[in-house]
């Protein structure tokens, strides 16, 4: 799963940047079942988004399983220039990571 | 089961009041959690102030006007509940998201640094009924606010 899997929207009005961002992830709790084999389907979550402006860590998010699945996040900076770099990458519990880097438009 | 439910619904009543007293408790109890890179104790407590505890190292907040949060008022599906929480407040360093019914009360933190501003939104999973709490530690003190979600499908069983 270390295949690149966000997708990134940022864009920038009034002197403030607003940043979504999606990203392809099954989010499994630990806690659900297999309806088939009634075993408890593993873990599977992000745990850790860190999100860069230019180079600058501007939001770490420490995420448990309780965010959904394929999850979604958006968050709003001051200032942010037509350009700039915006970075955003994930680590899950089983060392899966990955990374993107979009343009504010 | 029934024990449970007016537990639940006993907390939902005093929330604000038990989380200072139950604080207190583990405060005592609990060692500080030396931060690492992702707070494992946090995300095991059953509790809203062990695990704020655990994270932000204070357990005690204070319920706050300056937060808001929007959520929908009844989830169709638990699965996905589209949850943003928004502050004006001035010097925000984290913000967290809880869903006091979960079996894992806490959902996310976000630590906020250079330019962010006090708003995320993010969609999260809800097992059953029960308050969002957002907490914002701004200048070094925690702040809340919380809203009832009336979940019709339950995300968290399978």
């Amino acid at each position: 799963m270390a295949k690149s899997s966000i997708k990134i929207r940022a864009k920038t009005k009034k002197g403030v940047t607003t940043v979504k961002a999606l990203m392809t992830h099954p989010m499994e709790t630990g806690g659900r079942k297999d309806k088939k084999t009634g075993k408890l389907i593993p873990a599977h979550y992000i745990q850790e988004v860190v999100c860069k402006h230019n180079g600058t860590t501007v939001l770490t998010a420490n995420w448990s399983g309780g965010v959904s699945k394929n999850p979604y996040v958006s968050f709003k900076l001051a200032g942010g220039a037509k350009g700039d770099s915006i970075e955003i990458s994930w680590s899950d519990n089983k060392g899966g990571s990955g990374t993107q880097t979009a343009k504010i438009k | 089961m029934s024990t449970d439910m007016k537990r639940r619904i006993f907390l939902k009543g005093s929330l604000a009041a038990s989380a200072v007293g139950v604080a207190a408790g583990a405060g005592l109890l609990m060692p500080q959690q030396v931060l690492a890179a992702w707070p494992k104790a946090a995300f095991e407590a059953k509790s809203i102030p062990d695990a704020l505890n655990a994270l932000m190292g204070s357990g005690d907040t204070t319920t706050s006007d300056k937060i808001k949060i929007k959520a929908p008022d009844i989830a169709e599906n638990g699965a996905v509940v589209p949850i943003t929480v928004e502050s004006s407040m001035e010097g925000i360093e984290s913000m967290a998201i809880i869903a006091s019914a979960n079996p894992v009360p806490l959902i996310a933190s976000f630590n906020l640094s250079g330019s962010a501003m006090g708003f995320v939104s993010t969609r999260i999973k809800m097992g059953k009924t029960g308050d969002v709490v957002g907490v914002v530690k701004a200048g070094g003190k925690l702040y809340s606010a919380s809203k009832g979600v009336k979940v019709t499908i339950g995300g968290c069983g399978g």
